[in-house]
């Protein structure tokens, strides 16, 4: 199966803006959203059960600009994340997202942090997605007291109430259901909300994923399952795992779609046509066909099993930063420089959040005993020699 | 021809536990190869000593099968290296990532009188998997399999590999203990070594045991614990304590990794000249009460140490049944050093551990109060 299979044709516009307005200095570009252009999705969708949606979209130079830099400093922190591991400033299992920045900005783009998204351990640029910091998430990262789990959960699990995000989940394919009981607390309440629960082409293959979609469509909940197929579960790839790696059918008798991942705007259309759809009809499957350019944790070089050709054929072909570029330059947006800076301004906004997040101490040794229970309804707990260590679970 | 000899192969391990005095022994005695204690041994970790002792499973028995997630291209831990180049593809496999699909699979494999050595990644993992291994899959499905079908049936060729315990910064995920749940259920056995050299010996037995077997791999110790391994092939016996340092003054109960940190605690008492006996239980499910509890009647003293939380941990079972037996013998209470009651945490794993000098605190405490 061939993972790079997009041709450079599909970056033309089909329609501009008027052509007094095609070349313009990026920081008027900001405050004119008026202008239109239409782009079309690298390849047309692919529905099971369902008519897809189309494959044009209007957008405006601001929001290009906008997936541009969020991107591109997604893509930063994860590249800065792998060294900060590497000189063991990050413990603990960590995953990286550089290459699948289009399934979480262009999702983002088209839902609001009143729906919510649940997903697994891949997590870090979900949360930035969300709304949450570069320090929470260097912090979190590097367990300390600023981050947004309060330095207790680590790479794998970070979280953001006030965003939506139910986090970050350490065992594969487990936080599928758990998107269920989102999406039903949702419809009882009677929110015009959804939620988006997230899981990848090994978790595919989980049994729960299965009872959770039964429930899902026998009572319609407004849940959108997105399968983030980057081919790899962990060193397997799909079709030595799946029988049929067509994720996007394997709902039966739930719809699905297949998505370019690594186009935002394939995204960001098929996930506003999901909304739409779950609020009317119950659940629906969208499989995101992405790439992670890393392994699958740090512990994984990613390169055993797939060759140096194939990743780099991913990375000129479909990389969706790139493609995002592309499209600037092309509607001449921005300048070939102006997006330079963009990306050394990237850099320079995660240097500052590392330095910021090293910054902060540690949590109090006290924290090991809080949030075992809730506060005051814990019960007390012994330390090793049961008599002089015990404290209250809280 | 081959299916006879496949035949033979069962019948003569059936047999050897008809004739043995109890079934809990029943092939732990033998080393089929050679019982030549001459044999060579090499310098290994012990990953490699796992390495070994699939290499010789799979050798030794055509109906013997490895499987779970990427172990075709050798594990996460380099387990299984080398195994699918060797006896192919057909009887060394990658799974789809479903721990639940993967010990059930295990168990219909081991109901046709197959041994089924199944891999879960992390044991952190194993809680899907955790029903079937009763019996279903482990808890209800393994474990009850023989029981409830009035001995028709059974999986006794089902063996469970997976890694266990702290590793430093695994997280909470990465670093949990939970042997305790299994040894909740009748119908399994639970095995844990501590050095390369148990490792390779306890495996071939667990794979060889007629009954199902969970067996956990300290994974902290894959390549930190060296030791010297025969290279042949050779099985120490299930449900058969070690003592591996005598002493007449405490008892230390352990198994796994943690022996090293109890082995350094002994260190230190001894300059205190507190003399201390440990004992590797080696075998949590059925485990030998007897060796334990001759101990304590020796040093009338026990401390019990793990790193699973201490309540409801397997410590108690143990505290629980030598107070039964030796009551009267006993000079101080039943000492426990082992997690706290937190989920594992990713920081402060050091204040999690039940480390040596918490030990050696209540070793002092023991013998002194």
């Amino acid at each position: 199966m061939s993972l790079i299979h997009r041709s450079s044709s599909l970056l033309k516009p089909l329609a501009a803006g008027p052509a007094s307005l095609l070349r313009r200095s990026f920081s008027s570009v900001t405050d004119d959203d008026a202008t239109k252009i239409t782009v079309e999705t690298s390849v047309p969708f692919t529905g099971h059960r369902i008519d897809p949606p189309p494959r044009t979209i209007d957008t405006t130079p601001k929001e290009l600009m906008t997936f541009f830099v969020d991107m591109a400093r997604m893509r930063r922190m994860e590249i800065a994340a792998d060294s900060l591991y590497k000189s063991k400033l990050i413990r603990g299992f960590c995953h990286l997202y550089d290459g699948q920045e289009a399934v979480a900005v262009g999702m983002e783009a088209a839902i609001t942090r009143k729906d919510c998204i649940i997903t697994a351990y891949r997590d870090h640029c979900i949360f930035l997605g969300r709304g949450g910091t570069l320090l929470e998430a260097f912090a979190e990262l590097m367990g300390r007291k600023a981050g947004c789990s309060k330095g207790k959960g680590g790479s794998m699990h970070f979280y953001k109430k006030d965003g939506g995000f139910y986090g970050g989940h350490g065992i594969v394919g487990a936080q599928v259901p758990l998107g269920c009981g989102l999406a039903f607390a949702q419809k009882y309440s009677k929110e015009d909300h959804v939620t988006f629960t997230l899981y990848g082409d090994g978790a595919a293959n989980q049994g729960q994923l299965f009872e959770a979609l039964n429930m899902a469509a026998l009572w319609d909940l407004p849940a959108i399952l997105v399968c983030e197929n980057n081919h790899y579960g962990m060193g397997t790839a799909e079709w030595r795992a799946a029988k049929s790696p067509a994720y996007y059918k394997r709902g039966d008798y739930v719809p699905g779609l297949k998505v370019d991942g690594m186009d935002v705007f394939a995204v960001k259309q098929a996930c506003k046509f999901a909304k739409e759809h779950v609020l009317k009809n119950g659940p629906i499957i969208l499989e995101m066909d992405t790439y992670r350019y890393h392994g699958h944790s740090m512990s994984d070089p990613g390169s055993t099993y797939r060759t140096r050709d194939e990743i780099s054929g991913v990375r000129q072909e479909r990389d969706p930063i790139e493609r995002i570029r592309k499209l600037i330059l092309s509607h001449d947006i921005a300048s070939e420089k102006e997006l330079k800076d963009i990306e050394k301004e990237a850099r320079k906004e995660v240097d500052e959040a590392i330095a910021q997040a090293k910054e902060s101490p540690m949590p109090e040794p006290s924290e090991l005993f809080t949030n075992v229970y809730v506060k005051d309804h814990g019960v007390e707990v012994f330390g090793v020699d049961r008599k002089e260590v015990r404290t209250v679970l809280a | 021809m081959a299916n006879c000899l496949r035949r033979f192969g069962r019948l003569g391990l059936i047999s050897k536990a008809k004739n043995g005095k109890r079934e809990l022994y029943s092939t732990t005695s033998v080393s089929p190869a050679s019982g030549d204690n001459t044999s060579s041994t090499k310098s290994i970790n012990l990953f490699t000593a796992v390495n070994q002792a699939l290499h010789i499973a799979l050798d030794s028995d055509p109906r013997s099968y490895v499987f779970g997630e990427d172990v075709g291209f050798g594990g996460v831990f380099r387990c299984t290296t080398g195994l699918a180049d060797r006896f192919g593809k057909q009887r060394v496999f990658n799974t789809p990532l479903c721990e639940q699909g993967i010990v059930g699979f295990a168990i219909g494999l081991a109901a046709m009188d197959n041994r089924a050595i199944a891999e879960i990644q992390f044991v952190d993992y194993i809680y899907p998997a955790f029903d079937q291994a009763g019996d279903i899959p482990i808890v209800n499905e393994a474990a009850k399999f023989r029981y409830r079908s009035g001995n028709q049936f059974n999986c006794g060729g089902l063996t469970i590999r997976a890694p266990y315990g702290a590793v430093g910064h695994g997280g909470h995920y990465h670093s949990q203990s939970p042997e305790a749940f299994f040894c909740h259920v009748p119908g399994i056995k639970v095995v844990i070594p501590r050095s390369p050299r148990q490792a390779k010996g306890l495996l071939l037995s667990c794979i060889r045991d007629p009954n199902p077997v969970v067996f956990f791999e300290p994974k902290w110790l894959y390549r930190l614990a060296v030791e010297e391994v025969p290279e042949n092939d050779y099985m120490l016996p299930l449900s058969e304590a070690e003592v591996i340092r005598e002493g007449s003054d405490i008892t230390l109960v352990g198994w796994g990794a943690q022996l090293s940190i109890m082995a350094e605690a002994c260190v230190e008492a001894e300059k205190d000249g507190i003399s201390c006996e440990l004992i590797d239980l080696r075998t949590l499910l059925p485990w030998d009460k007897e060796t334990v509890e001759a101990s304590v009647k020796k040093t009338g003293r026990l401390l019990i140490s793990h790193e699973a939380p201490v309540t409801g941990g397997f410590g108690a079972e143990i505290s629980a049944s030598i107070v039964e037996r030796c009551f009267l013998r006993l000079e101080a209470p039943v000492a426990r050093v082992c997690g706290l009651d937190t989920p594992f945490p990713l920081v402060f794993e050091p204040f999690y551990m039940p480390t040596k000098n918490k030990i050696l605190d209540a070793i002092k405490a023991t013998v002194s109060y």
